[in-house]
């Protein structure tokens, strides 16, 4: 049983029914027997879900067989975290990212295209190759950056939430970080401003176990993260992050209650990675093969999938049409990146500085 | 432009002035930064405005604005500063005012890899509107000590290792009026401008400032004094050393010219050039520490 941290709670019961980790497939559809996503939505999720799967599985294929597409890590396992907090949000929010963004991308709906040509390090990458893996960006969609500098996208969440405070705006941000972000100060500098100032976000910790080779048990004081929360008289709630529905469940509480104007929540994700650290980096040196077979025997996307067939939510036709239409999809964006022209030399010194806009008065 | 009669306002009266009237016109500047007002939350006992930043830069802002616009922080630069940073992502033009340059430890990924590097990075799709303020150099000064008593922790200069890093650009005002006029510019850029506030020249400067809004260019040097036999080259505070130092020159029967560089990053480094080819000799006068300084900088731009 995880627990619940933080204090003030609203709807503790509701709350409370979110932490298990019972596998019994009966108490879990009684457990979602009121609070489910739209039959649009859950489509929307799993076409997410396996849009994110797809592409990291392609890329690590990629980087494999020696395409230079720079430094990765892949989200392969935690796709659960960013398409269960994203499908809580509206395309008008913003959500800030990690080194380890490819997920939360996608799930904002940054174009796979795009996306795989900026590894491909062309023109047409959603950062015209001048980011790479560690900083995909699109602010037309509230994807403020994945951000490789620990902890520091945090801060830029919080900053949009206050840029929607001062705008009188509805919008919300997300900030992404791992358990390894948990421990740097920024982040609990940027919980501490939200609380003050009651700004609506989600702090969302996807606590995948390990911060490179450095497990959670050693690096962090306490045993749920969640249970921080309490530093900042915020909800705190740890959730299966392998379950996507109850990560939106949590989600869309904590999204409501940030649009009410009363402030931000902690919302802390059970994950696993299933690759390394990065690309090439041998897990065996650092974890239990059974811990990592263990992991994969409670995969999310399987797991859904079993979620919405056993309650006659989604039926097969269609989630098989979905995963055929995303290997489609994933096919074009590499032909894409492939296709698609590299920058020249003299690209390396535009964008340097902000110009002024046309017209503005200087 | 027409201006009124020029009045005579603080360093900091003129920059305060700045900020006043550049939030008047547009309703998505804040400022943000510890004390920026002071005793926050407190109006209901009737202490409001307790403070105004170290040079009072920014002392009734509050009663204008009202605590949504101008946002006491708590002790917590890299925070506070990277809500600037995701701010100025997300619509609004924040102004974060650092206290004093040598707290920028505490927040410096938030300038070097966030503020300055967000628009190439991202290959031009965000605008990033920040103003970071503060405060730099010693108190002292008045002709018995250059200190202050500050200690090495606050009396530091530091901005070479600001104006290092690209796309932030650096600027060091001098007197009331150009720091007015700067300040409007920085405002008004669309990118990360770092302002820096010399602490002598805020507590003691004053001078004539228009009271109409104005701007004056970022990236350009200013000849304040014309002279034929040598340049002297003087950042912030030290450009009043070096006009001293052209009066005493000039009682010895030699012409100094006085360069008011202004803006680091980008360097101007036209105006020196020209100004160095015509007096052939190049004195930089500085109070920052030497190794890998903005004044070897302009020494090797003068070479």
């Amino acid at each position: 049983m995880l627990s619940r941290g933080g204090c003030s709670q609203e709807k503790a019961g509701k709350l409370q029914r979110l932490t298990h980790t019972s596998s019994n497939s009966a108490s879990r559809a009684a457990g979602l027997a009121q609070n489910l996503p739209s039959r649009e939505k859950l489509l929307w999720m799993y076409e997410r879900l396996t849009l994110i799967r797809e592409f990291e599985e392609r890329l690590k294929w990629l980087v494999e067989t020696g395409v230079p597409v720079g430094a990765v890590h892949y989200y392969t396992g935690q796709e659960a975290c960013a398409v269960g907090v994203c499908a809580a949000l509206e395309p008008g929010d913003w959500i800030a990212s990690t080194h380890r963004g490819h997920g939360h991308c996608i799930a904002k709906g940054v174009e796979v295209h795009r996306m795989m040509a900026e590894l491909y390090g062309k023109t047409t990458g959603s950062n015209r190759a001048k980011g790479g893996s560690m900083h995909i960006t699109d602010v037309r969609v509230g994807m403020l950056g994945v951000n490789p500098i620990v902890g520091m996208g945090v801060t830029h969440a919080v900053g949009a939430a206050l840029s929607a405070k001062v705008r009188k705006t509805s919008q919300v941000a997300a900030a992404f970080f791992g358990e390894g972000g948990a421990s740097i100060g920024a982040v609990h500098e940027a919980m501490n401003l939200a609380a003050i100032w009651k700004l609506p976000v989600l702090f969302v910790c996807e606590n995948n176990g390990y911060a490179q080779a450095t497990p959670v048990e050693y690096a962090v004081s306490v045993r749920r993260i969640a249970d921080r929360a309490a530093a900042y008289s915020m909800p705190g709630v740890t959730v299966d992050g392998q379950d996507a529905i109850a990560v939106w469940e949590a989600s869309a509480a904590a999204v409501e209650r940030a649009r009410r104007g009363q402030g931000p929540s902690l919302i802390e994700c059970m994950t696993y990675r299933y690759y390394g650290h990065h690309q090439g980096d041998d897990t065996g040196r650092y974890r239990p093969r059974e811990e990592e077979q263990s992991a994969r025997d409670r995969d999310c996307i399987r797991r859904f999938r079993e979620q919405t067939l056993d309650q006659h939510l989604l039926t097969a036709t269609e989630l098989d049409a979905i995963e055929a239409a995303n290997r489609k999809k994933i096919d074009e964006a590499v032909a894409f990146a492939e296709s698609s022209p590299l920058p020249q030399p003299a690209d390396l010194f535009t964008h340097v500085y902000v110009p002024a806009r046309d017209g503005e008065q200087k | 432009m027409t201006t009124t009669a020029a009045r005579e306002l603080s360093f900091g009266q003129a920059i305060n002035e700045a900020i006043r009237q550049e939030m008047r016109r547009d309703p998505k500047i804040i400022v943000m930064g510890e004390d920026v007002a002071g005793a926050a939350g407190r109006a209901h006992l009737g202490f409001v405005d307790a403070w105004g930043g170290p040079l009072r830069a920014t002392r009734g802002l509050i009663t204008e604005f009202g605590p949504e616009r101008i946002l006491d922080t708590p002790i917590a630069e890299m925070g506070f500063l990277g809500a600037g940073v995701g701010a100025a992502m997300s619509g609004l033009r924040p102004i974060v005012e650092i206290m004093f340059v040598d707290l920028i430890g505490c927040c410096y990924d938030q300038i070097m890899n966030q503020a300055a590097k967000m628009h190439y990075m991202m290959g031009g799709q965000v605008e990033l509107p920040l103003v970071i303020r503060t405060a730099y150099g010693t108190r002292g000064g008045d002709n018995r000590t250059y200190g202050g008593g500050a200690g090495a922790q606050h009396s530091q200069t530091l901005y070479a290792v600001l104006a290092h890093i690209p796309g932030l650009k650096v600027v060091v005002p001098s007197t009331a009026y150009n720091a007015k006029g700067l300040t409007i510019s920085a405002i008004r850029d669309n990118g990360p401008v770092i302002i820096l506030e010399h602490k002598f020249l805020g507590l003691r400067a004053k001078g004539p400032v228009p009271e109409e809004s104005y701007t004056l260019p970022i990236g350009s040097a200013q000849i304040v004094r014309r002279g034929r036999d040598v340049t002297l080259c003087g950042i912030g505070r030290m450009t009043h050393i070096c006009s001293e130092a052209a009066d005493s020159l000039s009682a010895e029967g030699i012409d100094a010219e006085v360069v008011d560089v202004l803006t680091l990053s980008p360097l101007d480094e036209g105006t020196i050039l020209e100004s160095v080819s015509r007096t052939r000799r190049l004195v930089v006068v500085d109070e920052d520490t030497p190794v890998c300084s903005v004044a070897r900088e302009l020494f090797g731009t003068g070479a």
